[in-house]
């Protein structure tokens, strides 16, 4: 992945920013600057979430893409956060530990590092809350 | 809108052909349709070639000419288009043929699909595919292509007790019609403990849950149906071609286990043949993973939600069943050349209308198919008949 496309959204991973659309009152991650709903009466502004939520589905991935490859076996899951939206993210547990309705909460993590000297992407996981 | 026929198909053997290029694949498979519909490639006024991922596969854009260019179709300078929707980038390429000379535009028009996918290694694959999905954030996140399917199949086995068994069921009855289709990739029947005992992928799918990664290229000849007997004596009617979209990450969508492009890809298709599920003889669906076909059996509308696995265990989706699905051996025995996938289903609907379908023959009049992009965000159905 190169450095600029990561760099470009990088609060909104690391913080988990997501936006908000003040007219109709749904909030968006990952971030939208057009609301679906509104369309242009939306009024889109910045928000960050709390990032506390509730898996909604899961998987352990086993055969993973090569930046992945070195984690496996590790969860992935959707996670519907309390502001209603949901979002695909690693949670950080054992595989046998994941159930769907299990409460989670965000954490500031390293994502994957491109060899022992490339960049080290961090971002967004969550864990058992 | 003019009456469409399909007169002509052709599709290459699928699976692993080291010893084919990609642009030989697809010239095979055009030649064959050409030759099944007696006519000359001068002929053809205009081409589609659906293909998802050329440029990740074997470094190739600019598709389109390509293709035409070493079918031997530049002589008349036609235009030559490529089409892409990730898996449902050759059922893209079908409605467009189909729009074409149903709106009077051009009479003659081959729509096509080829994908070749074992020029790269294995990971490499993984990260390409994983681009039918949202890389923003689905891929780069970690969820693989086959990770998300397995998120669906966690969701609806949750929420509808559908069975391990019951899941393995979908890939023994597609290696069943498989063993009976001489250009499948996996011509081989399989056992319920051969699904459950093969390696984990991305848990609940397992390795044998999944289609395969293959080589292969299929082509189909449509024209006006005033025009078809010119051609053949059995030409096949298209009484729907439809499309539908919905939002490209599993996480945004309404309910994880419907994929409501489906619903309204096919409420279109039913509503354009004025026919409903009962009028479906077979159908061709898109089965990339297990989970897949029991969601597009439902979401099509041949049976209530939660019911397409008791369905398939009772044997109604097998060949002598109430409604066969995936007589081809579907993506999961047939193989899975992405950009392919989309025009093989039509030509085995038309194999199987003509009464050319050999061991796996079922008496129907009226078929259809059901192509995905992604997870669900882009679907094609089309619906068939004598
Ligand atoms: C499931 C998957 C990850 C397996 O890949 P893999 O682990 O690299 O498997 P390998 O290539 O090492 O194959 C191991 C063996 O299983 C066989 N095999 C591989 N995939 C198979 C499949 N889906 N069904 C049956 N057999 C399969 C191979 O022929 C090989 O047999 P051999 O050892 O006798 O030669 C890969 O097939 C895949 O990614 N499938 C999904 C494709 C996809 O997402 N398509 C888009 C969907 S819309
Ligand atoms: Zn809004």
């Amino acid at each position: 992945m190169s450095v600029p496309r990561y760099w470009r959204k990088q609060q909104n991973r690391y913080r988990l920013k997501g936006t908000h659309c003040e007219t109709c009152g749904k909030y968006f991650f990952p971030p939208r600057n057009l609301c679906p709903t509104c369309r242009r009466d939306g009024k889109i502004v910045d928000y960050e979430f709390k990032g506390d939520g509730k898996v909604r589905t899961f998987s352990i991935i086993r055969t993973a893409s090569e930046d992945y490859d070195l984690q496996t076996p590790f969860v992935i899951a959707i996670v519907e956060l309390e502001e209603g939206t949901c979002l695909t993210a690693h949670v950080v547990c054992a595989p046998e530990e994941v159930y769907i309705g299990m409460p989670v909460k965000k954490v500031f993590r390293k994502i994957i590092a491109d060899g022992e000297s490339g960049v080290i992407v961090y971002g967004t996981k969550f864990v058992p809350a | 809108m003019r009456e469409v026929a399909i007169v002509g198909i052709g599709v290459t053997e699928f699976g692993e052909k080291w010893e084919t290029s990609f642009r030989n694949l697809f010239v095979e498979a055009g030649a064959k349709a050409l030759e099944d519909a007696n006519m000359g490639g001068d002929q053809i006024d205009e081409m589609f070639v659906g293909n998802m991922s050329a440029g990740r596969f074997v470094l190739q854009e600019h598709i389109g000419a390509l293709i035409a260019d070493y079918a031997g179709l530049v002589g008349n300078h036609i235009p030559a288009t490529r089409t892409e929707a990730a898996c449902a980038s050759g059922g893209l390429a079908f409605r467009q043929a189909y729009t074409t000379v149903a709106s009077g535009l051009n009479d003659i028009v081959i729509a096509g699909g080829v994908e070749k996918m074992t020029d790269v290694g294995g990971s490499e694959t993984t990260d390409a595919l994983a681009g039918a999905a949202d890389r923003e954030w689905e891929g780069l996140v970690g969820a693989t292509f086959p990770g998300l399917y397995a998120m669906i199949a966690t969701d609806y086995m949750n929420r509808y007790g559908l069975t391990r068994e019951q899941l393995a069921m979908v890939s023994v009855k597609n290696h069943a019609n498989g063993a009976k289709n001489p250009i499948a990739q996996y011509k081989k029947e399989i056992t319920v403990e051969d699904v459950l005992r093969s390696t984990l992928v991305a848990d609940p799918l397992r390795l044998l849950d999944c289609s395969p990664v293959t080589d292969g290229a299929a082509a189909v000849i449509l024209c006006p149906m005033e025009m078809a007997r010119e051609f053949t004596d059995t030409p096949i009617k298209v009484l729907a071609s439809t499309q539908a979209c919905d939002t490209i990450s599993l996480h945004d969508r309404r309910d994880f286990s419907t994929l409501d492009a489906t619903v309204a890809a096919g409420k279109r298709a039913f509503a354009q043949a004025r026919l409903t599920p009962k009028d479906i003889g077979m159908v061709e669906v898109h089965d990339c993973f297990t989970i897949a076909e029991l969601c597009a059996i439902e979401d099509i509308g041949f049976c209530a939600k939660g019911e397409a696995g008791k369905l398939t265990e009772d044997g109604q989706t097998a060949l002598g069943g109430s409604i066969p699905v995936n007589t081809s051996g579907g993506l999961k025995s047939c193989g899975h050349p992405v950009g392919a996938t989309g025009i093989k289903q039509v030509a085995e609907i038309v194999a199987q209308l003509r009464g050319e379908a050999g061991a796996r023959q079922v008496d129907a009049e009226i078929g259809m198919t059901h192509n995905v992009g992604g997870t669900g965000a882009t679907v094609v159905t089309n619906i068939l008949g004598v």
